[in-house]
């Protein structure tokens, strides 16, 4: 009966991000009001956050995933670290699409070198890396084990690539929220917080969603490996 | 000290065998120097604009030829299970890890210390100065390149296409040693010092001391089937 509980547990899963997402639409599309300044087009924030935010979780997963597999050698975390990083290149690809589109008004032009732009594509850059490699790599457990040590090197060199890229210039606007100076609800219109915080939940689940389905998938490959074999 | 030893060993069977054959020096030694060439005939190189071009242009030579050594480097312990011998050998694989890095720190410095000359030569610039500083920060980019790429040339041993996995896998993960070297090397050609570009010096010493840890940590995982 496991099978049954997990196929419910998806459902309700599935069905609270549904609502989120309808609420978070609603309250960023509607209820919300426009910015002082930037207009209509500030609206594309209540996803595009919520989206980088949920790639920082996934590689945050990888990282975690690659860890463990390294350490216990079990499929599962395995799995999950794959997931983490199919759904990672998603998200992440998303980011800068939604970013461009609000770039392009802003500040006129669809992409800038700008520091937090450049180390978003680079992280594009790692986990499309790491998906290549284990496409890549025919062997099953090397795999594995190749691409857990390029997610725990990938992640270390984050930071760096993150501090290299900042000195090297910044252009992005200062985050407007997580400011040190002020509390967060003092920088902003508690509408448009509520707005982004529904977003970000449906995020999380949306993204919870996708990787129960994407573990289930991989779940499924071994059962049919297995039973070949047999 | 074992390990030390045990490095210096392996070290000199890699050089050994690279005395005796030439493969990967040559190939690296005229792909850089043929890189000199298609830069000339891609930018206006006059002698106003080199200055200011050549870090740049200088790292990418040295990145492409790099990474034409370590598409090579494990290429000796790919036949007759050379490398099952190695490490069933009661060697430590972190100095595999160490030595086959020095081998391609070597080959890469051996190739920078004509290639560089030469560039100056080529495009007369004005002043030889700063070239034994240029080296040195070079060098520590040798290093950070060499470090991880190493671990990443081991890791995609065994994939299919290997030689175009390695470079897709390695130059995002790169970045903060190629902004560091050129900033550096720039700051060097333009003022003669480091001067503001000190921060970035430590931060290239920062990324060798770190992968060059993780490196030795880690290596029993990358080779271990």
């Amino acid at each position: 009966m496991p099978q049954v509980t997990g196929k419910k547990r998806k459902g309700i899963l599935g069905a609270a991000t549904l609502v989120f997402i309808i609420a978070g639409l609603y309250w960023g599309l509607v209820k919300a009001p426009p910015d002082a300044y930037q207009g209509d087009s500030q609206r594309i924030m209540y996803l595009h956050i919520p989206s980088i935010l949920t790639a920082y979780l996934s590689f945050f997963l990888v990282f975690l995933g690659s860890c463990l597999y390294l350490w216990k050698r079990e499929k599962r975390d395995d799995s999950l670290a794959h997931a983490a990083a199919e759904i990672g290149v998603l998200f992440t690809a998303l980011t800068i699409i939604e970013g461009s589109i609000w770039g392009r008004p802003t500040w006129g032009v669809w992409w800038t070198w700008d520091a937090r732009l450049t180390l978003t594509a680079i992280l594009l850059l790692i986990f499309i890396g790491y998906l290549m490699l284990r496409a890549l790599v025919e062997d099953e457990s090397r795999a594995a084990s190749s691409a857990a040590i390029l997610g725990i090197i990938g992640f270390l060199d984050i930071p760096l690539i993150h501090m290299s890229v900042y000195w090297w210039r910044t252009l992005h606007q200062p985050p407007s929220i997580l400011r040190p100076d002020k509390v967060p609800w003092e920088n902003i219109h508690p509408e448009l917080l509520t707005a982004l915080a529904i977003n970000f939940v449906a995020f999380v689940l949306l993204y919870f969603y996708l990787l129960s389905h994407r573990l289930r998938l991989s779940e499924m490959r071994e059962e049919i490996k297995s039973r070949r074999m047999n | 000290m074992k390990l030390l030893r045990q490095t210096l060993l392996l070290l000199r069977k890699d050089l050994l065998l690279e005395l005796r054959r030439h493969e990967s020096l040559m190939t690296m030694f005229f792909f850089g120097a043929l890189l000199l060439f298609v830069f000339n005939f891609s930018f206006e190189l006059t002698p106003a604009r080199v200055s200011e071009l050549a870090p740049g242009l200088l790292w990418l030579a040295f990145l492409f030829t790099g990474t034409l050594g370590l598409t090579q480097l494990f290429e000796g312990e790919r036949g007759n299970h050379c490398l099952d011998a190695l490490l069933m050998s009661p060697i430590d694989r972190g100095a595999l890890f160490l030595a086959k890095t020095c081998f391609n720190i070597v080959l890469m410095g051996l190739v920078e210390l004509v290639v560089m000359p030469l560039f100056w030569i080529l495009f007369s610039l004005p002043s030889w100065q700063p070239l034994p500083a240029l080296f040195l920060i070079v060098f520590l980019g040798n290093v950070g390149f060499c470090v991880l790429g190493t671990i990443l040339a081991a890791v995609t041993l065994k994939a299919r296409a290997r030689e175009l996995l390695l470079p897709l896998v390695l130059f995002p993960l790169m970045v903060p040693v190629i902004l560091a070297t050129i900033r550096c090397m720039e700051a060097l050609l333009r003022f003669g010092e480091l001067g503001d570009a000190l921060p970035w010096l430590r931060l290239l010493i920062g990324f060798d001391v770190i992968f060059l840890t993780v490196g030795i940590l880690i290596f029993d995982w990358v080779v271990d089937v």
